[in-house]
Parts: structure tokens; sequence; C-alpha cells
């Protein structure tokens, strides 16, 4: 049976990690390398790289730190931040990533999820979609979160699905930052919508959580805070999960 | 010294690691190699193309007993031919490659992995392990006695049960990614460096 998935996400900027990271026993907290490897000894199921860096000239180093990754990790990764262009999806996978996320160019431009799916093929090809609650709709937004789109988020789910993305990394702003929970009733509603798997974020703070969305039909959780900070270790919040009988891999 | 047949599709780098060895194109090198990797993602034909002027030497390396592992399409093309594309596999075993059908495709994600008998590539690792799936077709051996370990998956109500190994003398294959496994996937890996 297919085991849910557990994963990180990473900030990084100019290659290295922004957000502060307290583990113990870290030589360097900024070294993506350093804290991928500890993730996955862990027993994290998957790692996500979110580029911050602004500028397309120090994209160079993005890629670097691409290859460096898939010379030292022996997880599945994912890499997303700023893709405008199939040749840009092309050179990361080239790289050495095993998929890549797309999120505001998907919406500027539906026609680059359906020409990316075909270069990199579905499986390797993820849409973020961060959604806000707006009184009627669960709206679209994108550039991180600072523009409002006026798109339903479940229409858009479809829409990307029918043009060829392989899963969907579902990002809800209500609960992001909060620690509160994922976004259970946008979760279930994206997740009824489509048929590719549906990855829950934002808003972890327990393994409850990780629970809840599992429970509703989200393939995996992504987390950030929850783990950086150390509240919860992955092998605990796994051992939480097998104890409560969700398929889980645990080593 | 280990060949890790490189047909220019995907970063291999972390499977040199784990293995030791050279990535190459080079058939004399492959030729003076104790041990052949062929590591493989991408469509059936395109890539049995690129694997043409390798072919008979790496038939020639099976033929005189040398270790040889196949990854994810590098196992399926071990077999006759594939309902993804025309055209001949290696055809080192009998039988084909056929698509998933009523479950969702591509079974991605990590899925358990029950060998059917013993094979040195799983010693030392738990009957159940779970292991990294990246694939749409898998293999139909003719002979079932080539199955090594078998996995079960599940979606949308429907159930498909499929070799997820092979392995007779020394020709062994894995649809999972083992350089994606962690340290199930290196546990493999290592085996096969020692055998």
């Amino acid at each position: 049976m297919l085991a849910k998935r557990i994963i990180a996400a990473l900030d990084i900027k100019e290659g290295r990690v922004v957000k502060g990271i307290k583990f113990q026993n870290i030589r360097d907290a900024g070294d993506p390398i350093e804290l991928a490897k500890r993730y996955e000894e862990e027993g994290i199921d998957e790692i996500v790289f979110l580029d911050i860096t602004a500028s397309y000239e120090k994209r160079k180093i993005l890629l670097d730190l691409v290859k460096r990754i898939a010379e030292e990790i022996y997880v599945p990764f994912t890499v997303g931040g700023g893709i405008r262009s199939v040749e840009e999806i092309r050179e990361i996978i080239k790289s050495g990533a095993d998929k890549v996320f797309l999120n505001t160019a998907a919406v500027d431009n539906p026609k680059l999820v359906s020409e990316a799916a075909k270069v990199v093929g579905s499986a390797n090809l993820v849409i973020a979609i961060d959604a806000k609650w707006n009184g009627k709709f669960w709206e679209v937004y994108t550039h991180g979160g600072r523009k409002a789109r006026g798109i339903d988020a479940i229409e858009w789910a479809k829409e990307v699905e029918r043009l060829g993305a392989g899963e969907i990394l579902l990002t809800s702003m209500d609960t992001d930052g909060t620690q509160q929970g994922f976004d259970i009733p946008l979760t279930k509603a994206i997740v009824e919508a489509v048929d590719i798997p549906v990855i829950a974020s934002g808003g972890a703070g327990s393994p409850e959580h990780f629970y809840e969305a599992f429970k509703i039909g989200a393939e995996a959780a992504l987390a950030a805070s929850i783990f950086h900070y150390g509240k919860y270790t992955v092998r605990e919040l796994k051992e939480y999960l097998a104890k409560k009988g969700v398929p889980i891999r645990l080593e | 010294m280990i060949a890790i047949v490189d047909l220019g599709i995907g970063n291999l780098a972390n499977v040199r690691k784990a293995l030791g060895g050279i990535i190459t194109s080079d058939s004399y090198e492959i030729e003076r190699a104790d041990k052949i990797v062929l590591p493989g993602v991408g469509n059936f034909g395109a890539v049995m193309k690129r694997l043409e002027p390798l072919k008979e030497t790496i038939l020639d390396a099976i033929n005189e007993g040398k270790p040889f592992l196949g990854i994810c399409l590098g196992m399926q093309l071990l077999f006759e031919w594939s309902e993804e594309s025309e055209g001949k596999g290696l055809e080192v075993f009998k039988g084909n490659v056929v698509k998933f059908r009523g479950v969702r495709v591509p079974h991605i994600g990590w899925n358990q992995v029950f060998p059917a008998k013993e094979c040195p590539l799983f010693e030392g690792i738990k009957s159940g392990s779970y292991f990294y799936f990246v694939h749409s077709y898998y293999v139909n051996p003719q002979d079932k006695e080539v199955i090594a370990a078998i996995t079960d998956y599940e979606s949308k109500g429907k159930e498909v049960v499929f070799p997820s190994a092979v392995y007779k003398d020394n020709i062994f294959g894995v649809q999972f990614h083992p350089e994606k496994s962690s340290k199930n996937g290196l546990k493999l890996l290592e085996n096969f460096r020692r055998l």
C-alpha cells in the first residue's frame, strides 16, 4: 500500500536556507544540504526547496545547489519558486531534481502547465496553489501570496489537472503560520475535486493535524516550522501516525 | 569496477556516490567493468534507441555472468517488448511490459516491497520495506520464477499486484528507485556492490 508522505519545506535564498532553524548538533544551520541530510536521517519522505532568490541572474546558484542536493540526498526532492519557462524547468530536472513546482507562472500562463507536462512528464510536475477564503470562495493568490487573482481555487485545481499537473501543493493562506492545523475544509474541497494527489500545506502545529489531513484524503502533508524548531521530530510524528493506523514509512 | 550506463537522461550522481564506479556511455569502459548498472527514466522505445550502440556489449557482459542491475526502465528493458512503444527490448527475459489499468497512473510514491524468493539484493532488508516508485508500466515475466519481489498498488478502489523486482543468476532488476529510497535503497545498492 502506498504510504502517506511527510514533506519538509526549506526556503532558499542565494543557495542558503533563510529561516533560522534550531536543530541541535547542526554546524551550519544555513546549509541546505546539511539540513536535508538531517531530515532524511529522521525519515522524511520528500523535501521541497522553495527558492526565493529575487534576481534572475542568481538562478545559477540554484542550479548548482540542485546538483549538489541530487548528489547527496537519497529521497525525492522538489524545486520551485519563480520558475517562468519550460527551459528553466528542463534545466532544474536535468540538474537532478525529481519534480518542479510552478505557481505564479502557471496562473499567468496556463499553457505553460501543459507544455511543462509534455517536456518533463506529469509525474514530475507539481502545481502549487495558494488560496484564501474571501467570504464567497477560496481565492487563488500569486506572487508569494501578495496578489489576489479572482480565481476560484477549486476550479483552478480542476484546470491544472486537465492541463497535466501530476500533483497539487495546496497552501492555505488562512491557516499558514498559525500552527492551528491544516485548512481542512479547503483541503477536502480540493481533494474531492481532483483525482491527482493533493499535498496539504499551511498550519501544521501538532501530529494530530497531520492525521486530520490524511483522514480527509490528502496524500501528503507539508510543514516547515514544526520540524525546523524541533517541536516534533519527523520520527515522532510518523510513529504517532502509524499508531493511528495511517500507512506510513517507518524504518 | 561498476559501470553505471549513462544514456544522457537524469542525474546519476547519487547512484555513483552510493555504488562507486564510473558513469559512462563508452562501450570499452562497460566491457572492462565487472558489474553493470542500467538506470533509466523515459520512454521504452526512445531509451532503447539510445542504448542500441551499447546493446551487444551489455548482452555480452550479462552472458559472461557479470552482475547486472536494471533500475526502473532499466529493468523493463530486460524484457522483450513494451506496450509503451514499438521496438524490442534487450530480450534477456521472456515476457513484456504492460501499462497499469484501472488505477491512477503514474504509480508514484513510497510503496512496500515483499520478496517472493531468496534474493541477495534484499539481504538484511525486511519484507514489506518501503521503496520509492515512479512509473506507469510494469513487467510481466513469462517465467514467474524470475519474480524476486512483488508490490501491491491500490487506488480508486482497484488493486494491482505487480513484480517490483526480478532476479535470475547474475541478472537483477528493480522497478523502484533505490537511489531515492533512503536507507533501504542504500542497503540494496550496497548488497549489489558486494556481490
